[in-house]
């Protein structure tokens, strides 16, 4: 347990203290929702309308900018290697990965989404569902990416590829997150919507680990 | 199970015993197809609304079949390969993927023309045809992992796990794209179930399933000899050259 946490510290630590990692994911975040307004024009009752979609769609992409780097700088540096010949199971290891990937590229994406589900006119409901589906959902979009991430490590454009793999299996936590929105703005109850992600990531959490860390020994047998 | 298995995993043997069955699935696609098309073109009643237009019905509900077998099947023989390392079952999942994305692109080309007299349009984001396209990605990023390896056996362990992946994944897409479906446009897709199936119309659907299910198995043989020689002339070629 001491070796996990101390493993997600060092990730955590490793991106802050390179800080750009943080900042360009989150800045791309930001420039796909304002590029909405710009092509679909300034109309409040459209923003609100097709609001939960973008914010959900600019998040998918904005995980998948940042999931490359996953394994891919301890598999160049070679402190994947130690790490998978270190005690810490290799499941674990990939859990630890994954969790620190979340807190470093998906809750800033979280805390200033309100902000932007704001300037899409959101109304107040509508903000705290997106932002309860978001906490719910996202850990999926980590744990599924981690996978593809494990898979297309080491690889000649593997970002390209990682997309194609990663992106068709993201579709139902982006269903289920903005159908939770949308419920709550039209005055229903998200919770069914909300239980749902939390079953896809409570699901993800089980398969996830599992696969990429028979992803991350073939890459590196 | 296993015993049987590793029978079959010998190349050898796999290529005598497809090598029996090939003459038969050729001679079974082309009759199944030709009787199949007689009965969905000729003997088949028009739709008392589609008209003619139903026919293509007879093309396209088993290219979705057969999208959906293939896949699983991959799946399977992936999880075989994975687990008891069998390379003939790598190669068959490698082999068939292709021939299951030819389906699935042909179900939905058949899908939309067949949409255009029917609803009006080439397309409709209908939940059948969304999770149609989904699966033809998945297809496709199957496809492409297996050309990004160079090393085959590396290739087949990811790619099998991808399909594992992806087949857990099928059912839960399926049910979001329905109930995401059903949350955006409610009545536009009941002409999908139109009338209860009538024999004279189930009657040649099954044929034709059947048709190209034998077409699928001929195919398949044809693909996975040329994978089984291809690897045999790169060691042949690696053992030359090691020579020299």
């Amino acid at each position: 347990m001491n070796r996990f946490l101390r493993l997600i510290g060092r990730d955590v630590r490793l991106a802050f203290r390179q800080g750009s990692a943080m900042t360009l994911g989150l800045s791309f975040f930001v420039i796909v929702v304002v590029l909405f307004p710009l092509g679909v024009g300034p109309e409040l009752a459209v923003l609100a309308r097709i609001g939960p979609g973008v914010l959900w769609v600019a998040a998918l992409l904005a995980c998948l900018l940042t999931l490359d780097r996953m394994f891919q700088a301890d598999y160049e540096d070679g402190s994947l290697d130690l790490l998978m010949t270190g005690s810490l199971p290799t499941e674990i290891l990939v859990l630890a990965k994954v969790i620190a990937h979340w807190l470093t590229s998906v809750l800033p994406l979280i805390v200033i989404a309100p902000l932007l589900g704001m300037s899409l006119n959101l109304p107040g409901d509508g903000i705290l569902a997106l932002t309860a589906a978001l906490l719910i959902g996202t850990p999926t979009l980590s744990l599924i990416g981690a996978v593809g991430a494990a898979l297309t490590m080491g690889m000649r454009r593997g970002g390209v590829l990682l997309s194609l793999l990663v992106l068709p299996l993201y579709i139902p936590v982006l269903i289920f997150g903005v159908a939770a929105v949308d419920a709550s703005m039209a005055q229903l109850s998200a919770t069914p919507h909300l239980l749902l992600l939390g079953g896809a990531s409570l699901g993800a959490l089980v398969v996830g680990p599992l696969a990429a860390a028979a992803a991350l020994r073939l890459s590196l047998s | 199970m296993a015993i049987d298995l590793h029978k079959y995993a010998n190349p050898k043997r796999f290529l005598a015993i497809t090598g029996a069955i090939y003459p038969w699935s050729v001679g079974l696609t082309v009759v199944l197809l030709l009787v199949g098309l007689y009965l969905s073109l000729f003997v088949a009643p028009p739709d008392y609304q589609q008209g003619d237009t139903v026919r293509i019905m007879f093309v396209h509900v088993p290219a979705a079949w057969m999208a959906l077998m293939i896949y699983t099947m991959m799946a399977i023989s992936s999880a075989v390969g994975l687990i008891w390392k069998h390379p003939v079952a790598d190669l068959t999942a490698k082999a068939s993927a292709p021939i299951g994305a030819c389906f699935t692109f042909l179900a939905l080309v058949t899908g939309s023309l067949w949409g255009q007299p029917m609803w009006g349009t080439f397309w409709v984001w209908d939940a059948r045809l969304t999770s149609m396209l989904i699966l033809l990605f998945l297809y496709l990023g199957y496809m492409a992992i297996w050309e990004s390896f160079d090393d085959p056996v590396k290739a087949a362990k990811a790619a099998a796990i991808l399909a594992l992946v992806g087949v857990i994944n099928i059912p839960i897409i399926r049910f979001s794209v329905d109930w995401w479906n059903t949350l955006h446009q409610p009545a536009s897709v009941a002409t999908m179930d139109g009338p209860k199936i009538h024999s004279t119309i189930l009657i040649p659907l099954l044929v034709m399933g059947l048709a190209y299910t034998a077409f699928f198995v001929m195919v398949l043989i044809i693909r996975v000899k040329a994978e089984i020689l291809k690897r045999r002339l790169r060691v042949l070629q690696i053992a030359e050259l090691r020579e020299s």
